[in-house]
């Protein structure tokens, strides 16, 4: 029996794994359809899975008004942001590894997410003042673009500060994540400083990283970041996997390299930006979730990518699903969660063997 | 015909290449030697395309280097770097068949898997590349040059094969091996530039061999005019290394410590 289960999953014989993703991908899709019904069906109202199914066949009119707010206007949207949250941090840390050749790259644990958050906060304090003509011609989009502007910013820092000859050593990688992170950090401190009552009230509400105030306002606000990046999956996997080979060998290939890298970079701020704006800051996603699937489907970018976006989005809705109901009524933040999952397995990766080794000491 | 004219790269006030040129014509098997340092694997950059040269430039069939895009250089030329690690854990048949992606083939696994029974690694598709052997991943990068231009001539261009140090962590069977595939390359049409330091294999392989020192070419020509006591000793300090057997066509070289 266990025999029949690992089966998709061991290396095939020829080398091949193509069917082996195919099969894999086609596995996390029933995963998310899954976790979409958990969500949409678990809460601590009585609305279930039952009311779900009268729902969905068409029968609303045999629920009560309140059962059909409650699944239109709280369940559905906090569904759909959960699903494009978690897609997208799980992508942007599949794509970041990739860049940075090294699966410990993680936005949360590199300063990524640290910079999107300050410019979050500064579009909060900032809204009213300086940059209150910006923030009325965007509208909705003003928090999401500003934090991918400032993801976009620290990506950039690290990849100038932490690659050299287009290699990043695990040390560097994570010590100048952490002092990019720092510095944003104390930036933000700076801005909490500044900030009056009313904006005090709006960051620490954004900063508790839940999905609780899911609107399909934030919904829509992140659906043009995420969707540019999923539509922009297939063009960059082919690179991606040439890149593991370094630099020149992907030119070698007829990789623009370059050009490849600017991409994701911009991908990757991107995909981790908008979801700090709207989800606050999510750990771990975008580590566990790439590094689970290479285990299962191979290494190779033509899945990984889709079958972060299809797992990210399945495991934040079952986070959520478990943050809403394990302490019913109260909620745990989702990044609890998260982080107590994700953790051990960066620590795992860590002290594997592509992780710190004697070879980076000085 | 791919030439490289007045070659001159500078990197910190020294120069690794001082006006250098060299011509790699299809057909031949063109191996560059020259102590540590002299500037070969330099030369190999900026005759692929990966390096731009201060001075000078690069030309693939009379069209310059500047202006070929990426994917066009990888169907007209493939390289073999010196030691490759990797992060992942590809499979050998998933690292050759980037080769041959990067082609544009039509069915890339078959041709992957062609290329590695073609390096005699036919069985190993499935491994893991970090798990194998130093000798072994040479010879699935090899694979993976060779998938990426599998015909020596297509419609009627040559195909170039780079390769820099092929034979490094191979041993003696694999080195001979190694350099039959590339003498066949060359044989059938194609050009083959490849950077060796066993004086011995690059006599045997080379149709013209270039001696590098200081970023200069020394000396160029068949192994006669360029293995000899002279070149040898002012380029790597070692006197009396080479010999020669009376009937051979090709010099042997015998290093012995200088201080005996």
């Amino acid at each position: 029996m266990m025999k029949a289960l690992a089966m998709p999953f061991r290396p095939a014989e020829d080398g091949d794994r193509t069917r082996q993703g195919v099969v894999v991908l086609l596995l996390l899709a029933v995963m998310l359809f899954v976790a979409c019904l958990l969500s949409l069906g678990i809460g601590p109202t009585g609305v279930g899975l039952r009311d779900l199914w009268t729902y969905a066949t068409g029968n609303s009119a045999s629920l009560s008004t309140q059962e059909r707010v409650i699944l239109e206007a709280v369940r559905l949207p906090r569904t759909a942001l959960g699903l494009l949250v978690g897609a997208g941090l799980a992508v942007s840390g599949a794509m970041m590894q990739g860049l940075f050749r090294n699966p410990l790259a993680d936005p949360g644990i590199v300063g990524v997410t640290s910079g999107a958050g300050l410019a979050a906060v500064a579009a909060i304090v900032l809204g009213n003042g300086i940059l209150a003509p910006v923030a009325m011609v965007l509208g909705n989009q003003f928090l999401p673009l500003m934090a991918f502007f400032g993801g976009l910013f620290n990506t950039w820092m690290l990849y100038l500060i932490a690659t050299r000859d287009g290699r990043t050593s695990t040390t560097s990688l994570i010590l100048s994540g952490i002092a990019i992170g720092a510095l944003s950090a104390a930036l933000m401190g700076l801005m909490i400083v500044m900030a009056d009552d009313r904006q005090l009230r709006d960051i620490t509400f954004w900063s508790l990283g839940s999905l609780g105030g899911a609107t399909f306002g934030r919904v829509l606000s992140i659906l043009p970041f995420i969707g540019a990046v999923m539509i922009i999956m297939p063009f960059v996997a082919r690179g991606l996997d040439a890149l593991v080979l370094g630099d020149a060998a992907a030119f070698h290939m007829g990789i623009p390299v370059q050009r490849l890298k600017k991409i994701v970079i911009v991908a990757v701020a991107a995909a981790c930006g908008s979801t700090v704006a709207v989800a606050g800051s999510i750990g771990f996603v975008g580590i566990v979730v790439p590094h689970l699937l290479r285990l299962v489907m191979g290494p190779s970018h033509r899945f990984l990518l889709p079958g972060s976006a299809l797992g990210g989005g399945a495991l934040l809705l079952i986070a959520d699903s478990v943050a809403r109901t394990v302490a019913a009524p109260a909620e745990l933040p989702i990044g609890v969660i998260t982080a107590l999952f994700g953790a051990p397995v960066f620590l795992f990766l860590l002290l594997g063997k592509n992780g710190i080794t004697m070879r980076d000491m000085p | 015909m791919i030439s490289a004219e007045h070659v001159t790269v500078a990197r910190s006030g020294r120069k690794l290449l001082d006006n250098v040129g060299i011509d790699l014509e299809p057909g031949k098997f063109t191996v560059v030697i020259g102590p540590n340092g002299a500037g070969k694997s330099t030369l190999m950059k900026v005759i692929s395309g990966e390096m731009k040269p201060d001075i000078g430039f690069v030309s693939y069939h009379g069209t310059s280097v500047d202006l070929c895009q990426p994917v066009e250089l990888a169907k007209r030329r493939a390289v073999l770097p010196q030691a490759t690690q990797l992060a992942f854990p590809f499979t050998a048949l998933e690292i050759v068949r980037m080769g041959a992606v990067a082609q544009g083939a039509l069915n890339p696994t078959e041709q992957a898997r062609q290329a590695l029974s073609r390096v005699g690694l036919r069985g190993f598709e499935s491994r893991p590349y970090p798990s194998l052997s130093g000798g072994e991943q040479q010879r699935v990068q090899f694979a993976r040059a060779l998938a990426q231009v599998p015909q020596p001539v297509t419609e009627g261009v040559p195909r170039a094969l780079f390769l820099d140090e092929p034979t490094a962590s191979l041993d003696l069977g694999h080195q001979i091996s190694v350099l039959e595939i590339a003498r066949d390359f060359a044989a059938a049409g194609g050009i083959v530039l490849a950077i060796l330091h066993d004086l011995n294999l690059a006599a045997e392989f080379a149709d013209h061999l270039v001696v590098l020192n200081h970023g200069r070419v020394v000396a160029e020509g068949g192994c006669m005019e360029t293995v000899n006591d002279e070149i040898i000793a002012s380029v790597y300090g070692i006197a009396g290394a080479v010999g020669r057997l009376p009937a051979a066509h090709i010099p042997y070289v015998l290093p012995q410590s200088r201080h005996r």
